[in-house]
């Protein structure tokens, strides 16, 4: 099958790249791009490790054809952070538990950002609702509630 | 001052970011996939569709010509077996004539791209002779042909194990009741949601670099060498951040083999990361474990004697079996007082992927049995369940039946605890129907006693380097899993040097550059290098101190190591920097470093067997779990969960509560819906027996949907035998929680379900029977004849035993009398 070349907006920068037309935005992310903070748990869909951002929206990038994300927005947890400084749920999730091992962690952020981003104050009902796609052998989840909630509190207090 | 002695603390016990915490919301952590290096071919491996064949013929030609494709390996290649314990040693890197469960890896291809490599493994030709299958450890006795493999007992039996302390049927003969019980708990997985990857490369002298998400290098090392046949000076394994293990990569795998060897005979890297369906068939988990528990009370509640019988279905191969069998049976002693124990153990071969250990390693399984039976022992004796714990707690600093040696036991304040959090006196047994609460607890290992190889030599080396710009760097074998051992190794260093934890330097788990620690697993990390790392901190801060005093014109005795300086105890302002102090050190000794260790103390058994079991402390846990049962579909819901643990010492309580609630949360998992089970294929379509669900879909775990509240309390009793008195926390915390489980539906709607998962038409057949006025029980009904051998007798300390078998003929005889 040939290579074909596109141009992909990561993170706010636009990248050209040659790539096999069948491979996935996780596959392009990690392999032609380099970008190895986004994981995969399984490659179909069932763990949401592989979750970042397009267009604002986590969408998971072990289904998703790189070809298709042409011109959209992709952001991946390298983009989180800005200058030296952690974005809020980074830092909260180091202070407070809520990465133990740290695989579904870039998932999970990426998730949570999008929550946040729209909801700047969700109930802990609503974080249980927009994370239970994303899967976690090692918390028990609660702390990354709590995380999620205090960088909530911390991006508020910054606003 | 000794810095064990403080008890007040700069560092242990307060609420840290941990030092490797940033690397990990940053996305910076790599793990063993994320490395990529110049030239990198990637492996695929060609796995057996059968669970039980002989390999007539592998024809490779088609997929060795594929373009893309560098080599083609088989078991050809692999002549000689290994594994990971010395008595163990019969897995093929490849398999050689047989294979033994679907998914036993047959042959690997390397090739430019993982894409190409999977395309060239389906152009391999294998011609297989399927053999009969053995689906289970019933099965296996049924069938002593065909031998799934020649070494083991004999049939399909792979390991037996029969100890008896003090004659226990004498006991349960002279006993107020005696209750006898059979329970089932079915095998599960690990599911780290990092899947298993292996880079191999050869360095620039030709020398074998092995980049692997594993717990164990210092074991991979060694049993590398011995299946590569290559010195092992000249092979150097890099455990990288495991995304979870769980137990599940505690194994040398095959993949790791012949990534290895491929990587040599190229000349340059070769990757392998396996697919998700590819970790379910290595498996490696939980083993399904039937059991009999036999135990006599007295009417006011105290235990008088313990027989319990496990069956093992251990798989297709021996890998830890051997020490999970012991584990089914050698911790009923250290919970709860036991005059005289006996247990036989049995593992069989079947046609499935292998088990191994998975946190709690052999121990979950006799642990819901036995908790499940306290609380029907308490209902006879219409005792409440908890009251009957508190009478019968072990006492701290004593011996067990089984000779296994106790130190602190923070037990009765975390049953204390839980009972009053969850209100227990004014709820159980008073909640409305489908609503209930159960009690249950547990204690584990602070690390295994022993090496899974016979030596005498350390089980954990921490070697510091400190330079003049007042850098400390600390070397350890020590593998960071997500438990946070890194964490705990600068935590440890810092408190003694009076330095901050982030100042720390870490290097961990390379066996080309740290001194060796046996790994993560056992629970061992914390107590074992906590220690060495106190001896080497210690050991480096006499010499600054000196250096220091010197300067201050003082005596070493007065220094104080704090907030990163070095001053005297009684004026502060005469002081300096640490770093002014590694300075002074380095003019006055030369270049500065130290080296600690760590051998656990020699335990008191003496008897052969004895070395499973002895750990330099137990962890205690108690908990409570409150259900609701939804009587119309069976469904079981859990709203929360209290559960305290006593931890010793808490180092970081944000790593320790998060161990304690992943704990929690897992044994939700095994006690509610997580079961690795298998169905046989139509006979038309070849019978064979195959996985039921290796995808994470299908195996359900809990999401954040499903999990409960939890209320943690960590309990800190000191142990004299830990580092800072500090105990586990990675895996006792899971013990409790299925058998609480099990209690709670008891209390909720009356039915026993002796078996685990608790799925809902588990529990809607018990109601069922509920209903028909017959034993609301739904369990294993029979167990079958099992050839246990006849046990070893060792008398128990209080019956004038010396920790040595005992011959027949010097036995009590009381004990002659009744058997």
């Amino acid at each position: 099958m040939n290579a074909v070349r596109m141009t992909l907006r990561v993170n706010g920068e636009e990248q050209e790249i040659l790539f096999h037309p069948y491979k996935t935005l996780l596959e392009v992310l990690r392999e032609d791009l380099n970008l190895t903070g986004t994981k995969h748990g399984c490659e179909l869909g069932e763990c949401g490790a592989c979750a970042v951002l397009v267009d604002g929206q986590p969408l998971l990038s072990c289904l998703e054809l790189a070809l298709e994300c042409e011109g959209r927005h992709i952001e991946t947890v390298e983009g989180l952070q800005q200058g030296d400084k952690l974005h809020p749920l980074q830092s909260a999730f180091a202070d407070l538990g809520g990465a133990q091992c740290g695989y579904c962690t870039p998932g999970i952020l990426m998730t949570a950002k999008a929550l946040l981003d729209q909801e700047p104050n969700p109930s802990r009902e609503r974080i249980r609702e927009a994370i239970s796609g994303n899967l976690c052998r090692c918390t028990g989840y609660q702390q990354i509630y709590e995380s999620i909630e205090e960088a909530a509190r911390r991006m508020q207090e910054g606003a | 001052m000794s810095a064990k002695q403080k008890t007040r603390f700069e560092v242990l016990g307060k609420p840290r970011r941990r030092v490797d915490g940033r690397a990990k919301v940053t996305g910076l952590t790599k793990f063993a996939d994320d490395i990529v290096l110049a030239r990198m071919l990637h492996m695929k491996l060609l796995r057996s569709p059968h669970p039980h064949a002989v390999i007539e013929a592998i024809d490779f030609e088609k997929a060795a010509a594929h373009p893309g494709v560098h080599l083609v390996l088989t078991g050809k290649d692999f002549p000689i077996t290994f594994g990971i314990l010395p008595v163990s040693q019969d897995e093929y890197p490849l398999a050689n004539e047989r294979v033994r469960y679907v998914g036993d890896p047959v042959a690997a291809v390397v090739a430019t791209d993982e894409q190409t490599a999977w395309d060239a493994c389906e152009m391999i030709e294998v011609k297989y002779r399927p053999l009969a299958t053995i689906a289970s450890s019933e099965e296996a006795l049924a069938t002593p042909e065909p031998r799934i493999h020649e070494h083991g007992e004999r049939g399909n039996i792979h390991r037996l194990q029969a100890f008896e302390f003090g004659d226990v049927n004498a006991a349960l003969a002279k006993s107020d009741h005696v209750f006898e019980d059979l329970f089932f708990y079915e095998g599960n997985t690990h599911l780290p949601l990092e899947q298993h990857a292996a880079v191999a490369a050869p360095d620039g002298e030709g020398k074998l670099i092995l980049w692997s998400s594993t717990q164990v290098p210092h074991y991979i090392h060694r049993a590398l060498a011995r299946a590569l046949r290559m010195n092992a000076a000249h092979i150097r394994v890099i455990a990288c951040p495991n995304g979870g293990g769980f137990g599940g990569k505690c194994d040398l795998h095959n993949h790791e083999i012949v990534v290895s060897r491929a990587a040599l005979k190229l000349g340059r890297p070769v990757k392998i990361c396996l697919n998700r369906e590819e970790v379910f068939y290595m498996h490696r988990g939980r083993h399904p474990v039937l059991m009999r528990m036999r135990t006599g009370v007295t009417q006011d509640g105290k235990l008088t004697g313990m027989h319990v019988q496990t069956l093992l279905d251990g798989g297709g191969y021996g890998g830890y079996g051997a020490a999970s069998t012991f584990y089914t049976g050698v911790l009923q002693t250290v919970t709860y007082e036991l005059p005289r124990y006996k247990f036989d153990a049995c593992r069989t071969f079947t046609n499935k992927p292998p088990c191994g250990p998975k946190r709690g390693h052999g121990t979950p399984q006799p642990r819901f049995g036995q908790e499940v039976q306290l609380d029907k022992i308490a209902e006879t004796l219409k005792k409440d369940p908890a009251d009957l714990r508190l009478g019968m707690i072990a006492k701290p600093n004593s011996l067990t039946a089984n000779w296994l040696k106790i130190g602190s036991i923070g037990l009765e304040e975390c049953i204390r605890r839980v009972v009053a959090l969850s209100d227990w006196r004014n709820r159980f047994r008073k909640l409305p129907a489908g609503r209930g609460l159960g009690i249950a607890c547990g204690s584990y290992l602070c690390g295994a006693g022993l090496p899974i190889y016979w030596n005498k030599m350390p089980q954990s080396g921490v070697q510091l380097l400190l330079d003049r710009s007042g850098q400390v760097t600390a070397f350890c074998g020590a593998t960071e899993i997500g438990q946070g051992s890194d964490d705990v190794l600068a935590a440890i260093i810092a408190e003694v040097l009076g330095i901050d934890p982030y100042d720390v330097r870490l290097v961990t788990g390379d066996t080309g550059l740290t001194p060796v620690d046996l790994g993560s697993y056992s629970s061992r990390v914390t107590v074992m290098m906590g220690h060495a790392a106190i001896q080497a901190a210690e050991r480096i801060r006499e010499m600054l101190a000196e250096g220091a005093a010197e300067q201050l014109m003082s005596i070493p005795d007065r220094l104080v190591f704090s907030q990163g300086r070095v001053f005297l105890a009684e004026d502060p302002s005469k002081g300096m920097s640490f770093a002014e102090a590694v300075v002074f050190a380095e003019t006055k000794y030369g270049t500065l470093g130290s080296v600690g260790s760590y051998v656990p103390p020699r335990a008191p058994g003496r008897y052969k067997g004895a070395g499973v079991g002895p750990s330099p402390a137990y962890s205690y846990t108690a908990c409570v779990v409150e259900v609701d049962v939804d009587q119309a579909t069976g469904w079981v819901s859990v709203p929360k969960v209290w559960i305290a643990h006593d931890i010793g010492r808490t180092i970081n309580p944000v790593s320790a509560r998060g161990q304690v609630e992943g704990s929690v949360y897992m044994a939700l998992g095994e006690a509610l819906m997580e079961e690795q089970v298998f169905r046989r294929l139509p006979p038309k379509m070849s019978g064979a027996l195959v996985h039921k669900f290796p995808s994470m879909l299908e195996y359900k775990s809990l999401t954040s949907l499903d999990m409960p509240e939890v209320i943690t309390e960590l309990v800190e009793d000191p142990d004299p035998n830990c580092p800072f008195g500090a105990k586990e926390v990675g895996q006792g915390p899971l013990l409790p929680v299925m058998p609480a489980v099990a209690n709670a539906i008891y209390d909720a709607v009356g039915v026993r379900i002796d078996e685990l998962p608790i799925t809902p038409d588990k529990v809607l057949k018990a109601l069922e029977l509920k209903a028909q006025g017959k034993n609301p029980r739904v369990g294993p009904e029979i167990f079958p004849q099992v050839p246990y051998p006849e046990p070893m007798y060792v008398a128990p300390p209080w019956e004038g035993g010396d920790g040595n078998e005992t011959p027949k003929a010097q036995r009590k005889p009381e004990g002659v009398a009744a058997s």
